[in-house]
């Protein structure tokens, strides 16, 4: 029978099949591969299997990190927040006693868990992927099957490396096109949601597919999936393809040799086949698409930043209407202003969505000679120790400082203000986050969701900007370099 | 977990589509490594609002929480669930169910019975109309009882049946073990394993 890809790989991790037919049918029992854990959801698992006596059944296939609590300022000294502390000592101890690899602040390994496990290679093509994080969808990128889990659930899988699980029905994204420049994965996937809304993919995995998906970077499918969840949707893949495995290839737990080959033969199945059929099928025009960014107080009330806020009126739906009504009070915008016309305060850089080192990157050409908005503060945190280091080996450290940004070590940070970072109540924050619900990024604070390249031009600008509103960069003073000539060349 | 057969408590009309789990419960509560304990942080940023349904009486005693769609959206943190049912909630109404959030309910007890949005309506007026008016929400024959409204709820039936029998997921799991073990034993050679640790 022709399946879909999260059909292949949910079939290939069936330990039971549930009993029954149809509506009355129970759950799978599904293996997972990869248990992702960090401070925040598991202390209550890690007591509860304490209290039944029981053991974490694989230590071997489950990794911790410390990233939401996380300071990303002066980690060499004791976190000043004493619940945050005890959090995270609590999750030292538990990882001790249970024998799970743990990478801690400080430790080169240490980051936001869905920026450290494909790095580490440890995401590959085909597995199940779990962790008590919504954005755990991220992994999805490498046509893996991952999901955010409930603490129950992650104490369920540290006791039996299993999860039982309704099939989910499918749906297609199908982007097709090219995007035009200065127009990013962010703004597919802003334009996703805000499409078929934030309820749009309950009960289902999406499949982002076509010729604009086909041309993105591992980084670049990562945003994608990561935001999969606030569609709704439980995951989102990608298959993989030629891109996928040069971004695993190398990387400290990619397989190697006849492994290697093993596993990519394996991996090249990992496609829908041509006559498999989608419950639903969504298709989005990458031509046409412009940077997008959100107004209101959910992912999915976003509109093209060269539009303007909408009007609660502008929504037939008595909901929607209401919802708009709300979030405009609560974002302190009038219907009808142009989106280009708001000013923000604040800058954050980061997050699971959007803090690898291609991110970084593509702000940094952005604002590489530019100067900041005076009133505006601009976090930098990158995913990743890691991250943080490759960055400051190709000087993007650097090109932030010199513009005036704050340059921070690895976590979650703003994006949900676990940790010091935090908006003022009523601050205003263009960020490359993922949620711009009420209070997300501190109390009273208000998001607007961008794409990295967004926020770097807002940065320059103090309002809501894409790249081509910026002037032209003064051209760099560098030193005059010898190049070969054509002829010495040839 | 505690078996569910009915229940019968004061409705809470929320009148709101959309609501998160940031909003259920804001992540500075999130710091707490207990599992109880979290009826202070239920909806702790609207409850500074005099005008907040929770604010006022009978709805403050309420137990049946009767939401807009798209409830429990967003962030996993099963806390959200634990603080609706430190708070005293058992049941909470929707038409529309974010997945995780359902899947965490169920897992504690705490009822998520999906109600066509008409009939949320007409519960809203009920409840907005008489406040105090009880809500039964009865699992056994899938009907929500308001005033002289009664209106069907859907949930799935393993769902159903384990609240109904009040049985605990991880035991039910290890009835399986062999079928555990036996599936390891087929996991081909070259997918990854955390230890022995390898860096870059």
């Amino acid at each position: 029978m022709a399946k879909t890809l999260a059909e292949k790989v949910w079939d290939a991790h069936v330990v039971r099949k549930g009993d029954g037919d149809g509506a009355n049918a129970q759950p799978d029992l599904l293996f997972i591969d990869l248990h992702l854990v960090h401070e925040v959801t598991s202390p209550q698992a890690f007591e509860g299997l304490r209290l039944a006596g029981r053991k974490l059944r694989r230590p071997d296939l489950t990794i911790a990190t410390e990233d939401h609590n996380t300071p990303t300022l002066d980690i060499d000294k004791p976190i000043a927040d004493l619940t945050s502390r005890t959090q995270i000592q609590t999750l030292r101890n538990n990882c001790a006693e249970f024998g799970v690899r743990l990478h801690s602040l400080g430790d080169a390994e240490q980051g936001i868990v869905h920026v450290v496990g494909p790095q580490l290679g440890l995401t590959q093509p085909g597995m199940t992927v779990v962790c008590g994080d919504s954005h755990t969808s991220t992994h999805g990128a490498f046509g893996a099957l991952a999901m955010g889990i409930g603490t129950s659930e992650v104490e369920h899988v540290m006791a039996t490396q299993t999860l039982s699980l309704k099939p989910f029905k499918t749906m297609a994204i199908n982007v097709e096109g090219t995007l035009r420049p200065g127009v990013t994965a962010k703004d597919i996937i802003l334009a996703v949601i805000a499409k078929i809304g934030t309820g749009g993919g309950q009960g289902y995995v999406l499949e982002y597919r076509g010729s604009a998906i086909r041309a993105l970077s591992m980084e670049a499918r990562m945003t994608i999936c990561n935001m999969s969840i606030e569609a709704g949707a439980r995951a989102g893949m990608v298959a993989p393809d030629q891109t996928t495995y040069d971004y695993m290839e190398g990387r400290p737990h990619a397989p190697e040799g006849a492994e290697w080959d093993a596993a990519v033969e394996y991996w090249n199945t990992l496609k829908t086949d041509e006559d498999a059929t989608f419950d639903v099928e969504v298709d989005l025009d990458a031509d046409t698409l412009e940077p997008f960014v959100t107004w209101g107080t959910n992912p999915g009330q976003g509109v093209s930043l060269s539009q303007s806020v909408p009007s609660p009126e502008d929504f037939g739906d008595e909901n929607a209407k209401a919802a708009a009504e709300r979030a405009l009070q609560y974002m302190g915008l009038e219907a009808g202003t142009p989106m280009k016309d708001i000013r923000v305060d604040t800058v954050f850089l980061g997050s699971c969505t959007n803090s690898r080192i291609e991110d970084l990157r593509a702000a940094a050409d952005i604002i590489r000679g530019r100067e900041k908005d005076p009133q505006v503060r601009m976090l930098v945190v990158p995913g990743s120790a890691r991250v943080r280091l490759e960055a400051e080996a190709e000087g993007l450290d650097r090109v932030f400082k010199d513009f005036g940004a704050e340059w921070r070590f690895a976590g979650c940070s703003m994006c949900l203000g676990m940790n010091p970072d935090q908006l003022e109540p009523g601050e205003r924050c263009a960020s490359t986050s993922n949620r711009n619900f009420e209070g997300r990024q501190g109390k009273g604070g208000r998001t607007h969701l961008v794409s990295p390249v967004v926020a770097a031009a807002t940065a320059v600008r103090g309002t809501l900007s894409s790249p081509s509103d910026l002037e032209p960069a003064p051209e760099p003073v560098v030193e005059p370099v010898e190049t070969p000539s054509a002829s010495h060349a040839a | 977990m505690e078996k569910f057969t009915k229940h019968t408590g004061v409705g809470v009309p929320l009148r709101q589509s959309n609501v998160d789990t940031d909003q259920i419960i804001p992540a500075v509560y999130l710091k707490r490594i207990t599992r109880t304990g979290f009826e202070d942080a239920l909806f702790s940023a609207w409850r500074k609002d005099p005008s907040f349904i929770l604010n006022q009486e009978p709805f403050n005693a309420g137990s049946v929480l009767v939401a807009g769609p798209d409830f429990g959206t967003g962030s996993s943190r099963e806390h959200a669930v634990w603080a609706l049912k430190d708070y005293g909630f058992k049941a909470v109404l929707s038409s529309r169910f974010a997945d995780i959030f359902r899947g965490n309910s169920g897992k504690q007890g705490l009822l998520a019975a999906q109600v066509a949005q008409d009939d949320i309506e007409l519960i809203w007026k009920e409840l907005e109309n008489a406040p105090g008016t009880q809500v039964t929400v009865d699992l056994e024959s899938k009907t929500v009882v308001c005033g002289n409204i009664v209106a069907p709820f859907e949930i799935d039936d393993y769902t159903r049946w384990r609240l109904l029998e009040g049985l605990d997921d991880i035991g039910l799991t290890l009835q399986h073990e062999s079928d555990i073990t036996a599936y390891e034993a087929t996991r081909p050679s070259f997918k990854p394993k955390t230890l022995p640790a390898k860096l870059s």
